[in-house]
């Protein structure tokens, strides 16, 4: 099914590449649509079963997978939006919604991929099909952005390739040669130490490109700031959780072997240097898109710490990568109306946006409530469990320092939102009024509700699930950065 | 045989590490090429045509011949300057890539491994970071795709120390590579040659957070 699944999507995408049909275009967008669901609804039928061999709807898989295809229909939905707005040429028309497609395709295979040389397959169809969308203004701009998000993806994806090259002599030792998640985990006791440690620093280095971490999240940024906002909005949210999954389906097996606490101090702390280096740019950003992405790399941040802490913290780092790839989409597929009421990605010629377009604004203001995981949004839910998972394994001094930068983020974050909902606007012309319709924003309410309802009221099945995800990892944690106490369960 | 092979290949990256012109580089990145393909053909033990072709495709055809020859027009269609224009002295150059090399032979001690080649992992890791050396260290956008070839010729080297376990992650290696140098390539004979007239990183800054 799963093999079937994606040449009729390569099909479908080459049929956009190659059709110069306005009507066929949206037609075949819809039927990609279309494929995705019923993909989906027949991984949701067939939970925990291997499928063309490489393939295994497994827990995480299925809930990234539906948390894709939820945030695939407005991507494609705004897309349509933005390509009828902008007058395209069919050629053009038809590069952007066949990349499109490629993308959330190669996306959705990479998450339920079994076999860490086919995430890295995937990986790299998702670099060709994301630079496709970012250059897709084919001005000065946005080949720089193209030029530094593919060279430092090509340098990324040999870091990964390097790391499994390791990970397969560390396999060696445990007398496999199957790079397949479950038998790595299977072997995991026997797996070389040495081999490990630099198979870990080289694949979650290469990966951190994909999940906006330290050290490459610089070629993120400029890819979010410089493709189209629906385009955006996918490599924003779904796109990072791809890097988490190749992330964490690999701690799962390092957090079985030796070298777990010395992997928790790398990972936490380029986690931590993250959440500082967001806060940093946060303070002094003035473009609204990279505001955006900023504030996704600290919560990809709080996410790793999340891990890092382990306990009640993995629960929660999958609870907040679903929701804010919610969150984090509706306030980048409301960014095309921001610009087309102040045509300008800066914060200094924003303002009075709540005069301006009330549907918007209202948009943007529960946006930034969400994003800052204030307490009407479900992300306060996971990042108070996150927190609650760092106190539990004593990690005092990083929790302190992460609120105190949470609250300068919070600070610098909600400064500049105001000021573009309520400023006055100052030194430059305020812009006619010319809101665009209401209806464009329910796709965003939509989003932002989910995540309420999500982290509030999870359904009974939607908590199994995440349950399930993080069963393979081991209850008790390592010594960590800090001896424990000899203490009792951890887990709530 | 193998090992005279690599440690010439080892040579070769303190030859470019004081290389003054850009058609040096080329010339070595060729060099390079031709010897991975005997390497190769040394080292993989049980070779069947299959991945023979495969080899020679990626070794002597695309690493020595098409890549060179594409660089070497990128530079005359560009007008690009001969100059590599390093930010550092070559001097320090050298004594950078020295000292990758000697950190690399002694990390190399620690492994207490008998199925690895010793050798191979020096040669790759070393490898591997001269080439992000290269990148960090000149000015123009075609020396860091240069670096990037050479970083790609330190994964391969690693990924032949296993090919004879594992032949699908060296075919997956050469995926990788031509997939890549492809994309890479290919941005740059399109556009940005045409579109920043004198290839510099400098010009590359006009995405900024304010």
């Amino acid at each position: 099914m799963t093999i079937g699944y994606l040449i009729l999507a390569f099909l479908l995408s080459a049929g956009l590449f190659l059709n110069r049909n306005r009507k066929a275009a949206y037609f075949l967008t819809g039927l990609f649509l279309l494929l995705q669901l019923v993909f989906t609804v027949y991984a949701g039928m067939h939970l925990r079963s291997t499928d063309s061999l490489y393939f295994t709807f497994d827990a995480l898989g299925f809930l990234l997978l539906a948390t894709l295809g939820v945030v695939a229909v407005p991507a494609a939905f705004h897309s349509a939006l933005y390509i009828e707005r902008h007058e395209e040429t069919p050629a053009s028309r038809g590069i952007y919604l066949g990349s499109l497609v490629l993308l959330i395709t190669a996306i959705g295979a990479g998450y339920l991929a079994n076999h860490i040389a086919v995430v890295w397959i995937f990986t790299e169809i998702t670099t060709l099909s994301a630079s496709a969308l970012i250059y897709h203004h084919r001005n000065k701009l946005a080949l720089e952005g193209t030029w530094k998000y593919v060279f430092i993806c090509a340098l990324s994806i040999s870091f990964v390739f390097i790391g499994i090259l390791f990970l397969s002599l560390s396999l060696r030792h445990a007398g496999s040669t199957e790079l397949s998640w479950a038998n790595l985990l299977a072997g995991s006791s026997q797996l070389n130490p040495f081999w490990l440690k630099l198979a870990w620093l080289f694949i979650f280095t290469g990966f951190t490109v994909k999940l906006g971490l330290v050290p490459m999240f610089t070629a993120g940024i400029d890819a979010k700031d410089t493709a189209p906002g629906p385009a955006g909005a996918l490599l924003a949210s779904v796109l990072m959780n791809l890097g988490f999954v190749g992330v964490f389906r690999l701690y799962t097996v390092v957090a079985h072997t030796s070298i777990h606490g010395w992997v928790n101090v790398v990972t936490g702390s380029a986690a931590f240097l993250s959440v500082f280096v967001a806060a940093a740019y946060m303070i002094r950003v003035r473009n609204v898109k990279r505001m955006f992405a900023y504030s996704g790399v600290e919560h990809m941040g709080l996410v790793m710490l999340g891990v890092v802490a382990g306990g009640v913290g993995y629960y929660a780092a999958i609870l907040h990568i679903i929701l804010h790839a919610f969150v984090k989409s509706s306030l980048f597929f409301q960014y095309n109306q921001l610009y087309r009421v102040f045509q300008s990605k800066s914060l200094s010629y924003m303002g009075g946006y709540f005069r301006l377009h009330p549907t918007g604004a209202m948009v943007l203001l529960l946006g930034f409530l969400s994003a800052a995981a204030m307490p009407p949004s479900g992300l306060f839910v996971s990042e108070l469990m996150i927190f609650r998972s760092l106190l539990e394994a004593r990690l005092l001094l990083p929790l302190v320092a992460v609120a105190l930068l949470l609250t300068m983020i919070l600070w610098a974050f909600g400064r500049n939102v105001f000021r573009i909902l309520f400023l006055p606007p100052a030194g430059f012309e305020a812009p006619p009024a010319k809101p665009a319709p209401a209806w464009e924003s329910y796709s965003q309410f939509f989003l932002l509700a989910l995540a309420v309802a999500l982290g509030f009221f999870p359904p009974e099945g939607f908590v199994e699930l995440i349950r399930e995800s993080v069963a393979l990892l081991p209850v008790t944690p390592p010594e960590v950065l800090i001896p424990l106490p000899a203490s009792g369960a951890l887990m709530p | 045989m193998a090992d005279v092979l690599l440690i010439t290949f080892l040579i070769t990256l303190f030859y470019m590490a004081i290389a003054n012109r850009l058609m040096t580089y080329v010339k070595v990145l060729a060099l390079q090429g031709v010897l991975l393909f005997f390497v190769a053909f040394i080292q993989l033990s049980e070779i069947n045509l299959l991945n023979l072709v495969l080899i020679l495709l990626e070794t002597i055809i695309f690493k020595s011949v098409a890549v060179p020859a594409f660089l070497a027009y990128l530079l005359r269609r560009n007008q690009i300057t001969r100059e590599a224009e390093p930010f550092l002295p070559n001097f320090v150059s050298l004594l950078i890539v020295t000292a990758i090399v000697v950190v690399t032979f002694l990390l190399s001690n620690y492994i207490s491994d008998t199925i690895l080649d010793k050798l191979f992992f020096v040669v790759a890791l070393s490898t591997l970071f001269t080439g992000l050396y290269l990148i960090a260290t000149r000015r123009k956008i075609i020396t860091h795709v240069m670096g990037y070839m050479v970083v790609e010729n330190g994964v391969f080297v690693l990924s032949l120390a296993v090919g004879n376990e594992m032949p699908m992650l060296v075919n997956l290696g050469i995926m990788l590579d031509i997939f890549a140098s492809v994309l890479i390539l290919g941005i740059f004979l399109n556009k940005i040659g045409d579109v920043f007239r004198d290839v510099d990183v400098d010009q590359l800054s006009n995405l900024k957070d304010y």
